[in-house]
C-alpha cells in the first residue's frame, strides 16, 4: 500500500514536472509567433505596437472603453493603461517611462516646462453635496474654505442650522482631493485636522448620505437622490457649466506627453480620444465632452 | 532440489528482498525530509522577505540627501502628503487606545463566555453558543466594517455631541466583536484542559461551582488566557478594513475623548498606498515599519508566555 502511494506521488511529480518543461516550451514558442505577426502587418502599412497610459485613476473608466475601441479597429495595437496617480503619470511623461500620461488636473508651469504637451479629451466637475435634509441651497468659494480650512464649524455660519458641519475628504493623493483644495485655494491653508477622511467618491457620497449635518465632495457622475449638490456662487453644478467655466470647481482631463517621445500608435490614439466616437465614453461615465 | 535447499533459497530472497526495501526507506525518508524543509523554509523565507522589502522601503525616506527627520516622524501630529508633512504620533496613539478599549471591554466578556460554555452550559446550549462564535470568527472584516458603519456608527451619531459617528467608541465597538472569537476559543481550551483533579478538590472542600471556577478553574488556565489576550490585542492592532470604514481617519491631531476620530496606523497605510508615489509612498512603507515593530514585540511575549504554559505543563 505505501508503496503504491509513494509511487503515486512520484507519478505526480513528474507529471508536474513535465508540465512546467511543455509551458516553457509553449511560451517561447508563442513569443515568436507574435513577433513574426507584428512584423507583417508593419510591412503592410497598418497600425501596430503598443501604447502605454499610466497615471490618473479618475479616468481609468473612461480610458479603458477608449482603448477597448481603438484596439477593437485597430487589431495589431495594444493599449496599456496603469492607474497610477496624475502626478505619477506625468513624471513618467516627463522621464519617457511611458507613451501618454493621463492626469485630471491642468499642469503645472514647472512641468509645461519640461516640454510637456497635452491634449485635453474630457472634463469633471466637483459637486458639493449635502444631506438631502440639509436647507442650505448656496455656498460661495469663500465659505466653502473656510469650512474646509476648518474657520466655520456651524452650519448657522452660513445660514443653515444651528448643527455642528461635519467635513469630508478624501485620502492624501486622491486626485479629486488635489484638484478641490487648488480649485478652493486650500492647498497653503490646508486640510482642517477634524475632517474626516474616506477613500474614494463612493464612500464621500455615502458618508454625506448618512449624516444630516456633512458636507463633502464627489465627481458629477456620484451625484445621486441620496445627496443634495450645492449651487456654487449661485451657479449650477452641471456640464454646461463646468465646460463653459461659470462653475468653478471643474477639472480638466489630459493625455500629456513630450513631443519627440511621441510614437504613431500614440498619436493616432491622441487623434481618436477627441472624436465623437470616443467622446460617447466620456458621457456614458458622466463626464463632460469636449467636442 | 530437496527442501533444505529450497528453503535456503527462499531465506536468501527475503533477505534482498529486505534490502531492497531499506534502501527504498532511507530513499523515501529523503525524499520526504526535503520536501518539509522545503515547506518550512518557504515560510521562513517570506518572513525574510518581507522584513527586508519593508524595512528597505520603510527606512529609505530618513536617510541620505534630502532625509526626513525621524522625530518628525515618529512625534509628528499631523499627515499632510500634498505638503510633505508625515507625523505619526497621533496614529500610534489611536492605534493603542482603540486596541486597549477593545482588551478591556474584550477580554472580560471572552472569558466570561469561555467560562460558561466550558463550565456551566448544558449540552444542548453549547451546541448552539459554539457554531455561533465560529461563524463570528469566519466573517470577512469588511462585513464588520460595513455593519459598524450602518449600525453602531449610525447609534453613536444619535448621542455624540459631535454629530458624527465615526469614532474611536465607534472602532473600539467593533474591535471587541471581532476579537471575541480569538478570546473565547483559546480561553475554553485552556479552562478544558484544567484537570478535573482541581475541581474535585475544590468540591472536596466545599466549595461552590463560581468559588470552584474563579478560585480554582481559572487561575490555573491563567497562562492560556492570557496568551489569548495577546492574541486578541495582536489581532486588534493589525486589523485594518472594518477600522477604516468607522474611524474618521482625519488627519492629525491627538484623540481627546471617545467621540474623537482617530486614524489607525493599519488604515493609513491601506487608505493611501494604491494612489501614492515617491516619498509618499516610503513613509507608507515607514509606517508599516512601526506597525511591524509592535506586532513583532507582541509575538516575542506570545512566545514568552506559551513556553511558561509548557514550562508549567511539565511541573504538572
Amino acid at each position: 500500500m505505501k508503496r503504491i502511494n509513494l509511487k503515486k506521488i512520484f507519478g505526480l511529480m513528474l507529471a508536474f514536472a513535465m508540465l512546467f518543461t511543455l509551458a516553457a516550451c509553449g511560451s517561447k514558442d508563442d513569443s515568436t509567433n507574435e513577433t513574426t505577426t507584428s512584423d507583417d502587418t508593419e510591412a503592410t502599412g497598418d497600425l501596430a505596437g503598443t501604447v502605454t497610459i499610466t497615471g490618473s485613476t479618475s479616468v481609468e473608466k473612461i480610458l479603458l472603453d477608449m482603448a477597448d475601441e481603438f484596439m477593437a479597429y485597430n487589431p495589431d495595437v495594444t493599449v496599456n493603461y496603469t492607474g497610477t496617480g496624475s502626478s505619477a503619470g506625468i513624471e513618467d511623461a516627463i522621464a519617457g517611462a511611458n507613451d501618454l500620461g493621463a492626469s485630471s488636473r491642468a499642469l503645472k508651469e514647472e512641468e509645461t516646462a519640461e516640454g510637456l504637451e497635452a491634449v485635453e479629451f474630457a472634463y469633471d466637475g466637483i459637486a458639493i453635496v449635502v444631506h438631502p435634509s440639509n436647507q442650505l441651497a448656496d455656498l460661495t468659494m469663500e465659505d466653502l474654505l473656510k469650512i474646509y480650512s476648518g474657520e466655520i464649524t456651524n452650519w448657522s455660519e452660513v445660514g443653515g442650522a444651528d448643527e455642528n458641519i461635519v467635513v469630508v475628504s478624501r485620502e492624501g493623493a486622491s486626485g479629486t482631493r488635489g484638484a478641490f483644495e487648488e480649485l478652493i485655494g486650500l492647498e497653503d491653508i490646508g486640510l482642517t485636522e477634524n475632517a474626516t477622511v474616506v477613500e474614494g467618491n463612493g464612500n464621500v457620497q455615502a458618508s454625506v448620505a448618512g449624516n444630516e449635518n456633512a458636507i463633502g465632495y464627489v465627481s458629477f457622475s456620484f451625484i445621486d437622490e441620496t445627496v443634495k449638490a450645492l449651487t456654487l456662487e449661485g451657479i449650477v453644478a452641471n456640464a454646461e457649466n463646468a465646460k463653459e467655466g461659470s462653475y468653478l470647481l471643474a477639472r480638466p482631463f489630459l493625455l500629456t506627453y513630450k513631443p519627440e517621445n511621441l510614437t504613431d500608435v500614440a498619436k493616432a490614439f491622441l487623434e481618436y480620444v477627441v472624436t465623437s466616437d470616443a467622446q460617447v465614453f466620456v458621457e456614458d461615465h458622466g463626464g463632460i465632452r469636449v467636442d | 532440489m530437496n527442501n533444505a535447499g529450497k528453503e535456503k533459497m527462499v531465506t536468501e530472497n527475503a533477505a534482498i528482498g529486505n534490502q531492497a526495501v531499506g534502501n527504498q526507506k532511507d530513499y523515501k525518508d529523503l525524499v520526504f525530509r526535503t520536501i518539509f524543509l522545503l515547506c518550512a523554509l518557504l515560510s521562513v523565507l517570506s518572513v525574510i522577505a518581507i522584513i527586508t522589502f519593508v524595512f528597505t522601503k520603510g527606512l529609505k525616506p530618513f536617510f541620505g540627501e534630502n532625509a526626513y527627520s525621524f522625530s518628525d516622524f515618529i512625534t509628528g501630529l499631523k499627515w499632510d502628503p500634498g505638503k510633505e508633512v508625515y507625523g505619526i504620533f497621533y496614529m500610534i496613539v489611536g492605534s493603542i487606545i482603540a486596541t486597549l478599549g477593545a482588551i478591556m471591554l474584550g477580554v472580560p466578556i471572552g472569558l466570561m463566555t469561555a467560562v460558561f460554555i466550558a463550565e456551566i452550559a448544558p449540552k444542548k446550549m453549547v451546541a448552539i453558543i459554539r457554531p455561533a462564535i465560529e461563524l463570528l470568527a469566519g466573517i470577512p472584516s469588511v462585513i464588520y466594517g460595513a455593519f459598524g458603519l450602518g449600525v453602531i456608527v449610525q447609534l453613536i451619531k444619535k448621542v455624540s455631541p459631535t454629530g458624527q459617528g465615526e469614532s474611536l467608541l465607534a472602532v473600539i465597538c467593533v474591535l471587541t466583536i471581532m476579537i471575541l472569537p480569538t478570546i473565547i476559543t483559546l480561553s475554553e481550551s485552556s479552562l478544558r484542559a484544567v484537570p478535573k483533579s482541581y475541581r474535585e478538590a475544590s468540591y472536596g472542600l466545599g466549595a461552590s461551582k463560581i468559588q470552584t471556577i474563579f478560585k480554582s478553574v481559572v487561575p490555573a488556565a491563567r497562562s492560556g488566557i492570557l496568551s489569548a489576550t495577546v492574541l486578541g490585542i495582536g489581532r486588534a492592532l493589525g486589523e485594518t478594513m472594518a477600522v477604516m470604514m468607522i474611524a474618521g481617519n482625519n488627519i492629525g491631531g491627538l484623540p481627546g475623548s471617545l467621540w474623537d476620530k482617530i486614524r489607525p496606523l493599519t488604515s493609513n497605510i491601506s487608505m493611501e498606498m494604491s494612489y501614492a508615489s515617491g516619498r509618499h509612498q516610503d513613509m507608507l512603507f515607514a509606517t508599516g515599519v512601526v506597525l511591524f515593530l509592535f506586532i513583532l514585540v507582541i509575538n516575542l511575549l506570545l512566545i514568552k508566555i506559551t513556553s511558561k504554559v509548557g514550562a508549567q505543563g511539565t511541573k504538572n
